[in-house]
């Protein structure tokens, strides 16, 4: 089987590949988590092509729905959809857009307004006890996107019902548009919040795709709490001038950042 | 097209423009984002007037709520969002805290309707006016070009009442300057005697082309009137347009259910007048996606689209 770590650097260079070919995209946040998803997807989640309409699959829904070239490029290394598709991302009458639609095969539910996944996952996960079904409800959340009310709604309900089948992943990479997250509206300390919730948090390194296998599959973290991962991250990571820079938020590299990007990359992969 | 219409900036830069002129000696201007400042060219605002800026993170509830708070101390108010997740999302402080408690928030809507294009529905605004159009107490404003949007911005800041303005991000062209704007009042940018096309926002422009493609094809004569206040209408226009049962064609970047033509039907009618009547906007599906443009193309908001739906108004009113 491919190395985890060799597959999460080919999935950095498609991310790249298709966000400069259609000019635009979320390019920090989906180098941030692809990890997160390659580890979801490729160890972790009972979820693909095969299974995807059974009601017992594993469900993950992408909060942080502006990252999506993540989420397409993992979906189309599992097989949901030609990866050829993504040739027209973001074109018009496209249905591979700029958020995750389930026009795309594979995506669970529509998201890109931030704040809505958690609400999502909580729904989920109550059916799941409703029914007795063993699946497991994962959501990918922005560190950001926590000031929005609804999330702390939904948290409060997930240890109500006491959601021991729902994770909810923070993506800790401390950036958001404008500024820092602790510039614009400090939202930590994340992990004291949630505890006091209810909730059984663990913080690990978002990029180790080692410690991220061993912590999912080691869920849930305690019986008969709902499970939060604040996986620690870096916004652009994988290429050395976007690293913790703001503006690759949304940033589009030009044609010699795309190269020098691709050459980081595939240097990366000599080195494994 | 129109080689005479000249090209402006974008509504939005204006805007921001407009909001750091009034900075300047308006110390209770006060500007509340949602990590948006960026989105809402904000930028330099916040460097120059630091203290005039509230950032309140990614949290559109609280933004209204804090700005409806804000305003309630007698602080000139401008709550700037995507028009997307501020008039849905923040709905109900919009009707409890903004209109009904009556505290005077500039609501921003930026890059509205389908400016967002490929982004998705999420990033749309198609509903806007519907929503707020059934809130009491709340002017609902679309700019068309620089010069309303400066205007707009000016006497929002001036207002002791609500009012929302929505905008693009694109440059549009500066249409007429030399007609007053005042909310609640159409612009009559070309006078004509065969229609009327009431346009609002960004569709105003392709429906001037339009007008420009009736002289020059058919030799008709259309009459084009930015609707930029989409709430108060303008009724006194209307009755005028009733009277003469001049068969009316509007235009709008918005769902084709609850805004601008709705509005102008549901009046029209109202007062007996039965004119030969079409609404453009975009229509009740899963929207197409792609560039602002390429919505605009699809459902023909552009000039020859605008024109065809003219003339196809005109032959079945000839019928009828
Ligand atoms: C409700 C809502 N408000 C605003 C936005 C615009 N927006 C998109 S991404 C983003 C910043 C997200 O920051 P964060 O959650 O930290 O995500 P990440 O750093 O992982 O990209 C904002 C404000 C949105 N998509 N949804
Ligand atoms: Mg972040």
């Amino acid at each position: 089987m491919e190395s985890l770590e060799k597959k999460s650097i080919e999935y950095r260079k498609r991310i790249l590949k298709y966000i400069y070919k259609a000019k635009a995209g979320h390019t920090g946040g989906s180098l941030s988590c692809v990890d997160i998803l390659n580890v979801l997807y490729n160890r972790v989640m009972h979820v693909g092509p095969s299974n995807f309409d059974s009601p017992d699959r594993d469900r993950y829904v992408q909060s942080k729905g502006h990252c999506v070239e993540a989420l397409f490029v993992v979906l189309a290394d599992q097989g949901f959809f030609p990866e050829a598709e993504l040739e027209n991302l973001c074109q018009g009458g496209s249905h591979f857009i700029g958020h995750p639609t389930r026009k795309v095969p594979g995506v669970e539910q529509n998201t890109g307004a931030l704040g809505h996944g958690l609400s999502l996952s909580v729904g989920m996960a109550i059916a799941g006890k409703l029914d007795a079904k063993d699946y497991k409800v994962f959501t990918l959340m922005g560190d950001g996107e926590l000031a929005e009310g609804s999330n702390w709604e939904a948290a409060l309900t997930a240890a109500h019902y006491k959601l021991d089948n729902l994770c909810a992943i923070i993506d800790y990479n401390q950036l958001q548009i404008s500024a820092p997250t602790r510039e614009v509206c400090n939202t930590d300390p994340v992990a004291d919040k949630f505890k006091s919730f209810g909730w059984e948090v663990i913080e690990v390194d978002g990029h180790d795709v080692d410690v991220l296998e061993e912590t999912f599959r080691s869920l849930p973290l305690t019986a008969g709490k709902p499970s939060l991962v604040i996986a620690h991250t870096i916004k652009g990571k994988g290429i050395s001038y976007m690293e913790n820079v703001l503006k690759w938020h949304h940033g589009v590299p030009s044609e010699q950042e795309y190269e020098q990007a691709q050459k980081e990359l595939d240097d990366a992969l000599l080195a494994l | 097209m129109n080689k005479e219409i000249k090209m402006g900036k974008a509504n939005l830069e204006v805007f921001s423009e407009t909001l750091q002129q009034i900075a300047e000696t308006n110390k209770e201007l006060l500007v509340v984002t949602s990590d948006s400042r960026g989105s809402g060219k904000l930028v330099p605002f916040a460097q120059r007037f630091p203290r005039q800026l509230v950032e309140v993170g990614i949290a559109e509830q609280n933004l209204v709520g804090i700005s409806a708070g804000l305003a309630s101390t007698g602080k000139q108010v401008f709550a700037v969002s995507p028009a997307c997740f501020l008039t849905a999302r923040s709905l109900e402080q919009i009707k409890n805290d903004v209109a009904y408690s009556d505290n005077p928030v500039t609501l921003v809507g930026i890059s509205a309707g389908v400016s967002y294009g490929a982004l998705g529905s999420t990033h749309h605004s198609l509903h806007d006016y519907a929503a707020l159009r059934a809130i009491h107490n709340m002017v609902v404003c679309a700019p068309a070009d620089n010069v309303e949007t400066r205007e707009a911005v000016q006497q929002a800041a001036a207002s002791d009442h609500p009012v929302y303005i929505r905008f693009g991000k694109r440059p549009m062209p500066i249409l007429r300057e030399d007609v007053p704007f005042t909310f609640g009042k159409g612009r009559v940018l070309r006078e004509g005697k065969d229609m009327a096309i009431l346009a609002t926002g960004e569709t105003v422009h392709p429906a001037m082309d339009a007008a420009a493609m009736l002289q020059e094809s058919e030799g008709l004569e259309a009459m084009v009137v930015s609707m930029h206040t989409v709430k108060p209408l303008d009724t006194t226009l209307l009755t005028e347009l009733g009277k003469k049962g001049m068969p009316i064609l509007t235009v709008e970047e918005h769902s084709v259910n609850g805004g601008l033509g709705e509005a102008c039907a549901a009046f029209l009618l109202q007062g007996r007048h039965h004119n030969a009547f079409h609404i453009m906007g975009i229509p009740d599906e899963y929207t197409v996606t792609g560039s602002q443009q390429y919505i605009f193309d699809h459902y023909g908001i552009h000039g020859a689209g605008i024109a065809t739906a003219a003339l196809e108004l005109l032959n079945a009113a000839e019928k009828a």
